[in-house]
This record gives structure tokens, C-alpha cells and sequence, in this order.
């Protein structure tokens, strides 16, 4: 990273470290959600798969002023959060991390519901009379064969948590090596002065970043179709 | 090891299943009783309710009412609210469409039930592989198998589960007329040197006839009938559904030894003697053949100088319609039923009526014995 200068590379390591915090956060709640939603038939089961895919179509503003009255030092969770366990979210990558989550959840969930969907539920009846309850289930069956779509999430959530601007500004700020991710950086560098070349340096990670993850994920998919003789 | 679970199984032990369940357009009421070791097919036409009973008894599918045994275990009984998770059965089940895990080689699939087996082994990875030839699949992917090697791989599978009792939902349906043959032999083999009670769902008599020891007749979900095969085989609802040129008795000879002049294997049916081409089974073996009713002439003297091979001597018990304009003879040789489809002409110039002594004649070249 020679070209890049201290702040920008700065702004990239941030980046990568919210985008990765922010998908392992989410990884698990989202294979559960998918799970719920897809297989389970309960009363306001509508009303969840809105309120999940709500931050694709909400300003990412809204999103992130929802997250500074639950999270914020005052709000309900934010402050049970830093009495019981002192974690603190506002003005933190951690924070950062949380908003770029909430903001990609929908995406993470919709490629794993695709490939569950997918997953012959004759193979799960198979395992069944093999003598595996529903735990071991899950864990032998349906998630090794919903795999593709657990890594196309990620990935695609990964690619969208970096570039996620408007939650992020709103709940926790843009405070240098601490929240300042790619796209705030570029944003700052474009009101400073002088600034158009660290502009375009960044926008070109940016894109080279975003591309690399679309690659891999379809890399990904088509290695695991393979090995499934699909 | 194989003889361990013969003798564990030995006795006046039986699989019972009742089961109702009621939807929309169908109706379920089943009821079977089997006495094991055996393997009962459940035979009728396709659509008539047997998957749905086989998925009561592996407890995949909840029957409204219903009560499955095997010996002393109560598996379901919905009068108790007893109703065992298929997990925990112990019922091994090959679907007709395999169901191996794609995601796993041959030895991972075959050691998937293996791992979680819920009782002692009574069959091992390489006793499984040698009776169903496993060894060349091992590590294989499941895309990479032929149709019959996928269904040999999915009976193993079951197995290595160490199962009380196998369903098997018409494991070969989905394979062609050659294929079939390739694993016709290895569930033979299952069934004469593993003691496990099976049950077998099928719509192709010739398999049944092959594989079962006992047949369930089902009709629009309903069991209408049941008994051993040779007594099932003459029966009028199965005539319906395998056409009367595919209706025989099936009978169960013991080997009596070789003809030293003709080279043919002396079967002893009844109080009569079959000779078929079987070459290689010891004096005492049983085999079982089919007499197709088509095949078999009637004669109401002892017949000379014929090329037929077989003459057995009987008495009609009953003559009944057949399509064609035919009659069906049901002769009694010595306690073995046999059935006879002649001509309504033969049957009024020959004047066969119940109570009369006739020899039932057939060429060797129509009997084709199977081992049991």
C-alpha cells in the first residue's frame, strides 16, 4: 500500500475489520432467521420476513437514528450493554460493525433462504430413520448443503458492509481511525480541499474491493455446485 | 456375527401395524401382521397408499389412529399417546430415490447411520461391503454411481444403522429392466444371511416374487388382504392387477437332487416332482418356482408320448371364469395349489368339475426357479 497514505490505509484496515466484525455478528442470527423463515409456518411469520428486509428499503439514515435510540449510551439496550458487560457501541468500530450488520442483514438472509429452499428435505428424513435428531440434523446435513448460499451471504454482506455510508455516519459517527471506514473517508476527503486524488485512490479500492467479493463469491458457488456434482 | 442375530431372532416374534389416516381425497386403513425374521411385500397398484403406510411405520408421517410393534417394542400407539421419534426406532428405510448425501463420499454415507447407531452392531462396514460388493465404491462421490450401485449404497447405509426392521419403498423403481437384475441378487442375499425383518414395497410382482416371503394386498389404502406368498398368489384381487397372463402359483419345492440322464434338478412340489434347470444346489435346498397358469395343460388321463418334462398328479378343487372366455382349474397336488387357465371348450369336453382326479402338465422351459 505505498500509494496509499497513512489515513487512507488507515480507512481500509478499519474497513475490512468492521466488514468482517459486522458478518461474523451477523452469520449466525441470519442461518437462524433463514432457517425460521423458511421453514417454519407461525402466526406473524409476514411480519418478520418484512421487518428483516425493512433497512433495504429504509433511508440508511432512519436505520442508523433507530440504532442511536436503542444502542446510544441512553437508549434501552446501549445502556444495559455498558452496565452489564461495558460494552460500549457508540462512536466504536464495534458500533460501526452493528449498524453495517443490521444495514446487510436482508441481503445475508435472502442468499441463504434461496439455497435452504434448495436443500432436499427428503435427504433430512433420510438422516432421520439414520438415527440423527434435529440438531445433529442441521449441523450434518442441511447446513453443509445450504453452504453455498451461507458463503454467497457472507460474502455479499461483507462487500456491502464496507461501503455502507448513512447508518454508519448516523450512529456512530466519523471519527478517524475509530469509524472513518472507506466510504467516509472519501466522503471527508471530497469536503477537504485538495482532496480529489485521495478521492479517487479510495474509490478505486473501493470498486477493486467490491468486484474481488463479487468473484469470490461466484468462485465459491460454483467450487461447492461441483463438489456436489451439480 | 450374522449368526448371532439369527438366533437372537428366533421365535414366535412378529411386526404389527395398524394404521388410519384420512385426507382429502384418501384414506388410509392399513393393518398387517408379520411373523419374523420375513420379508412382507406390500403390493398394489402404484398411488394405492403403500409409501404412505411405510412412512406411518418409520414415523415420518402421523397416522390419525394407529399402532406399529415390533416383538415387545411399542413404537406408536396414538390409543397410549406413545409415538417414538423415526430417530429413535431403529427402522432403517431405503427410499425409492436413495436420498444419499451428496455432500458425502460412499464410506461417509455408508458410516452416517453407522455412527448413530442406537443399539450393538450386528453388522459391520466390511460385512456390509462384502454382501452388497462396496468395496470399488468406497470413496466415490454419490454423483459419480450408476442407479443400481446408488441403491446398493443406500441398502448398506440402512444397514450399517443396525436396524430392527428395513423398509424399502420400492428401491427399485427408478432403475431399468438390467439394472434391476444387477440388485435383485444382493437384496436375495439380505434376506437369506441377515435375519432382519424387511418390508418391501412394490408394484412388480416378478420382484416380489423373487424377494418376499409374505404379501400385503393393499386397494385405495385399504389392506384387503394378507397370508404367505404361495397362498397370496392365487389370489383374485392380484389377478386383477398382474393380468392373467402374469397369474401362477408360486410354489416352495426342496431339491430332491439331479436327474443323472437329463441334467435337470428334481424339485419336489407337493406330493408331485418338478424338473428345472438349476444347476449347482445341494439335495434339500429350497427353490422357489412360478407355474404360470397360461403355461400349465390339463389332462384327464395319464398322459404318453410327450415331450413334456413335468406331470403332476392332482385333484380339481374348483372351476371359476377367467377373461377370454377361458376357465381357471385349481388343482390340489398333495396339498400345493396350482391354477390352470384352459379354454371354456376344454372345460366342457374334458368335463372338469370339482372333485376330479387330472395331471397337470409343463414344460421345463417355462419354469424359472428362484433360490429362498
Amino acid at each position: 500500500m505505498m500509494w496509499l497514505s497513512a489515513s487512507e490505509s488507515e480507512a481500509l484496515t478499519l474497513s475490512l475489520s468492521v466488514a468482517s466484525r459486522s458478518v461474523l455478528f451477523s452469520l449466525p442470527f441470519a442461518i437462524m432467521l433463514a432457517w425460521v423463515l423458511t421453514r417454519r409456518q407461525f402466526v406473524g411469520r409476514t411480519v418478520l420476513d418484512a421487518f428483516v428486509h425493512l433497512p433495504l428499503v429504509l433511508p440508511p439514515v432512519v436505520v442508523g437514528y433507530v440504532l442511536l435510540l436503542l444502542f446510544g449510551a441512553r437508549g434501552p439496550i446501549g445502556g444495559w450493554l455498558e452496565r452489564a458487560f461495558g460494552i460500549e457501541l457508540i462512536f466504536t468500530r464495534n458500533g460501526a460493525a452493528l449498524a453495517t450488520a443490521v444495514m446487510s442483514f436482508p441481503l445475508m438472509v435472502r442468499a441463504m433462504r434461496i439455497s435452504l429452499e434448495n436443500v432436499d428435505r427428503g435427504l433430512e428424513d433420510a438422516a432421520r430413520t439414520l438415527g440423527a435428531g434435529a440438531i445433529d440434523r442441521f449441523a450434518s446435513i442441511t447446513l453443509p448443503l445450504m453452504l453455498p448460499g451461507v458463503l454467497a451471504g457472507a460474502i455479499t454482506a461483507f462487500s456491502a458492509a464496507l461501503g455502507e455510508f448513512g447508518a454508519v455516519i448516523t450512529f456512530v459517527s466519523n471519527i478517524p481511525g475509530e469509524t472513518r471506514t472507506l466510504p467516509l473517508a472519501l466522503y471527508t476527503a471530497l469536503q477537504t480541499p485538495g482532496g480529489d486524488a485521495a478521492a479517487a485512490r479510495l474509490a478505486i479500492i473501493s470498486c477493486i474491493l467490491g468486484l474481488g467479493g463479487l468473484l469470490l463469491s461466484e468462485w465459491f458457488a460454483r467450487r461447492v455446485r461441483r463438489m456436489l456434482g451439480r | 456375527m450374522v449368526r448371532a442375530a439369527r438366533a437372537a431372532h428366533v421365535g414366535a416374534l412378529v411386526l404389527q401395524v395398524a394404521a388410519k389416516k384420512q385426507r382429502a381425497a384418501f384414506t388410509l386403513d392399513a393393518q398387517f401382521e408379520l411373523p419374523t425374521p420375513g420379508v412382507v411385500a406390500l403390493f398394489g397398484r402404484s398411488g394405492c397408499g403403500k409409501t404412505t403406510l411405510v412412512n406411518v411405520i418409520a414415523g415420518l408421517l402421523n397416522a390419525d389412529t394407529g399402532r406399529v410393534a415390533l416383538d415387545e417394542t411399542v413404537l406408536l400407539d396414538t390409543g397410549r399417546g406413545i409415538d417414538v421419534p423415526p430417530e429413535r426406532r431403529r427402522i432403517g428405510y431405503v427410499f425409492q430415490d436413495s436420498r444419499l448425501f451428496p455432500h458425502l463420499r460412499v464410506a461417509a454415507n455408508l458410516r452416517y447411520g453407522q455412527k448413530r447407531a442406537r443399539a450393538a452392531a450386528f453388522v459391520d462396514l466390511d460385512l456390509v461391503a462384502d454382501l452388497l460388493d462396496l468395496g470399488p465404491l468406497m470413496n466415490r462421490r454419490t454423483h459419480e454411481l450408476s442407479g443400481g450401485e446408488r441403491q446398493r449404497v443406500a441398502i448398506g447405509r440402512a444397514l450399517l444403522s443396525q436396524p430392527a426392521l428395513l423398509l424399502l419403498d420400492e428401491p427399485l423403481a427408478s432403475l431399468d429392466a438390467s439394472r434391476r437384475e444387477e440388485v435383485l441378487p444382493y437384496l436375495e442375499t439380505l434376506r437369506d444371511k441377515l435375519a432382519i425383518p424387511m418390508v418391501y414395497v412394490s408394484h412388480n410382482f416378478d420382484e416380489v416374487l423373487r424377494v418376499a416371503t409374505h404379501l400385503v394386498l393393499m386397494e385405495a389404502g385399504k389392506t384387503i388382504a394378507q397370508g404367505d406368498l404361495g397362498e397370496m398368489s392365487l389370489h383374485p384381487r392380484i389377478r386383477a392387477i398382474i393380468g392373467a397372463d402374469a397369474v401362477g402359483a408360486i410354489v416352495d419345492g426342496k431339491v430332491l437332487g439331479m436327474n443323472a440322464s437329463s441334467g435337470l434338478t428334481r424339485v419336489q412340489v407337493g406330493d408331485g416332482e418338478l424338473n428345472v434347470h438349476y444347476d449347482g444346489v445341494a439335495p434339500g435346498t429350497k427353490l422357489r418356482v412360478q407355474l404360470l397358469s397360461r403355461d400349465i395343460i390339463v389332462a384327464t388321463q395319464p398322459p404318453q408320448h410327450l415331450s413334456v418334462r413335468n406331470n403332476l398328479k392332482g385333484v380339481v378343487t374348483s372351476v371359476m371364469d377367467d377373461v377370454d372366455d377361458s376357465n381357471l382349474i385349481a388343482i390340489d397336488i398333495g396339498g400345493t395349489m396350482i391354477m390352470a387357465r384352459v379354454t371354456r371348450a376344454a372345460t366342457r369336453e374334458l368335463g372338469l368339475v370339482a372333485g376330479l382326479p387330472v395331471w397337470a402338465l409343463v414344460k421345463t422351459a417355462s419354469l424359472r426357479p428362484h433360490p429362498i
